[in-house]
């Protein structure tokens, strides 16, 4: 063991200048974001732009995100367990490590929201379950959170004693974590979805709008990943996966559009009171001789890449060639990242509940904490790939040194 | 071992090593480990609120009394605004911020008075409302005013989303908070449909002087960053036996605030709410407050 962890570090820290150069940004981002996060924890939430009105903002705008984003790895447990199909099955391991990462960072987002958040462990203690979302929202992050690391790492004690994970021991695994995956979305979705007194979540298209959105978002984000991951080390990931996951992309694109779409026209069609966040959004509010109109630009900005992502991925010859595909990914990484960030949290407290509007954009403090924590999610991946790539390989093993023999990894 | 009292010493053990270890202050500790104040015996209570007396008077030498009794029997307090006699002067505002310790800088105030244009949507469309009003003198010819404040629901929102439990509704009716439970998720108000609920954004500040030693803990004691707080009826006032008038009611110059125990027939809460065509704010939420609005005029 000892032997292994050496090892372990001796893979770590192996690499050229580019992965050094690599290491030294993310270290950057995170000495930033901490010592942002300290003077927010010195002189309080103030430092942010949240107010009363709008109580929540940009980290529970990307707490969302990457709840949607950890879903990522049941769209490639699904069918490469279901259906056996071999060249997703081969990167399901990457897969879960990204939910491993995406979950750490909702923790980090929800943490860093929290007003006392050395007071977290009285959630423990007496927890208001089941009344309270939020009691719901901490038990199945962490239970799939636990799920995915629990199977990252059987595979990888399997893989490093040169054996194959068994089936029988991941099924049980991969049935609990499907439903699991969907239930961090829905859950987080009834989170806002139960509050009567905000109309614009209050709308039972949310949890499903979540999902799809969710399935473009986090697939998405692995495609480039992937694609990076295969060209810096030696891992092999095949055309034929990535182009699967692409096709699942715009079934889940147009399935998120048509909800939006619905969406809507109910609004724009009764036009009812509870029209207002939806017109925020699009067109902005006149309110005492004020145009608020902060958000109006992501708006648009989002349903331009949303729609022309969703384009792009339909042409089967745009999504089999890289760089096209590549655009459409980073069109839907930016659409969905505003749409089921800002675009989702900031309106559903505007107007406040006794009418005022308070036009809210991230200071900069919340901006470096965020930067900060994207910046951990990615040290997270890279220390994950860096680990699992030499024990797939057999160059990172637990068999004592000297009965080791080559095993064939790639099958 | 219970599983609670196993957790609770896990805890303990994490909480050590995020604590100054040389800290010779015990009650950073005690402060720290403060049980859930449902769960305290009344000796409990007793000496966690001396702890609190004692550190606001280490802090800033001003002594003051903290309270930590309970509902009095047979009393659900209700609330009654005459929405024909205000005149929309935020003197209840500012009596409230006084009487309840109410952060200066920055400002928290638990009422808001709303302005309409009559004529005008209301009721149901607050968007048509001012909040930053500022004219010489009130009423403005073609205005009127609906203060708001925490509706003390019957069925509140708050509540059921807080993750701890660190706010709920007493026997007699009032939604409170308990400061040191909460951890400042911020759910509650998400969830309350009348922006009752304020956050301590920064350290609340109170010139010494100013502060009003009237407290209980439930109430107006005083507060720190990062957590939530809300209007209790002033909870300090209510519970005295004989009870007095919350700030807000005993300021107000016409009169338009009336407050009782609904209980009670003859009280004047219950009297309006049987003489008076009353309505609650946001009836369709089913949120069931103890706060009626009604006309006199």
């Amino acid at each position: 063991m000892i032997e292994f962890i050496i090892d372990l570090i001796r893979h770590i820290i192996k690499g050229n200048k580019m992965y050094y150069l690599w290491l030294s940004i993310l270290g950057f981002f995170i000495a930033m974001g901490a010592i942002a996060y300290f003077g927010q924890v010195d002189n309080g939430l103030i430092v942010t732009n949240m107010r009363d009105q709008v109580s929540w903002g940009f980290y529970i705008s990307n707490f969302t995100f990457f709840v949607g984003v950890a879903a990522a790895a049941v769209m490639l447990v699904i069918p490469s367990y279901i259906y056996n199909f071999k060249p997703i099955k081969e990167i399901v391991l990457f897969g879960e490590m990204m939910a491993v990462m995406a979950v750490t960072m909702c923790i980090l987002f929800v943490v860093c929201d929290m007003g006392k958040p050395l007071y977290a462990w009285h959630i423990m203690l007496h927890p208001n379950f089941p009344a309270s979302l939020l009691v719901w929202d901490v038990i199945v992050l962490n239970g799939y959170l636990i799920i995915n690391l629990s199977a990252v790492t059987y595979v990888l004690y399997r893989a490093a004693h040169g054996k194959e994970y068994k089936m029988s021991i991941m099924w049980p695994i991969v049935l609990l974590s499907i439903p699991w995956a969907f239930s961090i979305h829905t859950v987080t979705a009834f989170l806002y979805n139960g509050l009567s007194s905000r109309p614009f979540w209050n709308a039972s298209i949310v949890a499903p709008r979540f999902i799809a959105s969710a399935l473009c978002s986090g697939p998405a984000l692995m495609i480039l990943v992937f694609q990076i991951a295969r060209k810096v080390s030696e891992v092999e990931i095949s055309n034929e996966a990535i182009q699967k996951i692409a096709e699942l992309i715009a079934y889940a694109m147009g399935f998120n559009l048509f909800l939006y779409a619905a969406e809507i026209f109910k609004e724009f069609y009764s036009q009812s009171i509870h029209l207002a966040p939806m017109d925020y959004l699009f067109f902005g509010l006149e309110k005492g001789g004020v145009h608020h109109n902060v958000l109006v630009p992501f708006t648009w900005i989002a349903l331009f890449c949303n729609l022309t992502a969703f384009i792009m991925f339909l042409n089967s010859k745009m999504r089999n060639k890289f760089f096209s595909l590549n655009v459409a990914c980073v069109l839907i990484l930016i659409g969905v990242y505003i749409e089921k960030g800002m675009g989702l949290i900031v309106p559903g407290f505007i107007p406040d509940t006794l009418g005022e509007i308070y036009d809210y954009l991230p200071s900069a403090t919340e901006l470096l904490v965020t930067a900060g924590i994207w910046a951990i999610g990615a040290l997270i991946y890279t220390l994950m790939i860096k680990t699992a790539i030499p024990i797939y390989k057999g160059e990172l093993s637990l068999i004592p040194k000297g009965q080791r023999r080559k095993v064939p990894v790639h099958h | 071992m219970k599983r609670r009292d196993f957790i609770k010493s896990a805890a303990i053990g994490l909480g050590g090593l995020l604590m100054p270890a040389d800290k010779s202050d015990a009650s950073l500790w005690e402060t720290f480990f403060q049980k859930y104040f449902r769960e305290m015996t009344p000796e409990e209570k007793k000496s966690v609120a001396k702890r609190l007396e004692k550190e606001y008077k280490d802090k800033t030498g001003v002594s003051i009394d903290i309270k930590t009794n309970e509902a009095l029997p047979r009393v659900k307090f209700g609330y009654g605004l005459d929405l024909s006699r205000c005149i929309g002067c935020r003197r209840c505002v500012y009596a409230c911020v006084t009487e309840n310790n109410l952060s200066r800088k920055p400002q928290v105030q638990y009422i808001t008075v709303l302005e309409f244009k009559s004529g005008e949507k209301w009721v149901s469309d607050l968007e048509e409302s001012r909040k930053y009003y500022e004219h010489e003198t009130v009423p403005e010819p073609g205005h009127f005013y609906m203060p708001v404040q925490c509706q003390q629901c019957d069925r509140p929102p708050c509540v059921k989303v807080c993750p701890t439990g660190a706010t709920w509704k007493e026997p007699d009716g009032i939604v409170v908070v308990d400061y040191n439970w909460c951890i400042g998720c911020r759910y509650c108000m998400a969830a309350c449909p009348y922006g009752a609920r304020k956050f301590n954004w920064a350290d609340p500040q109170v010139p010494p002087e100013q502060f009003n030693p009237n407290t209980h803990y439930l109430g107006n004691r005083p507060k720190f960053k990062g957590h939530v707080e809300k209007c209790t009826f002033c909870i300090q006032r209510t519970r005295e036996n004989p009870g007095r008038y919350p700030a807000c009611v005993e300021i107000c110059p016409v009169g338009a605030r009336k407050f009782g125990n609904l209980l009670d027939p003859e009280s004047e809460i219950s009297q309006c709410i049987e003489t008076k065509r009353v309505f609650r704010l946001k009836e369709e939420l089913n949120t069931n407050p103890s706060f009626y609005y009604f006309f006199s005029l």
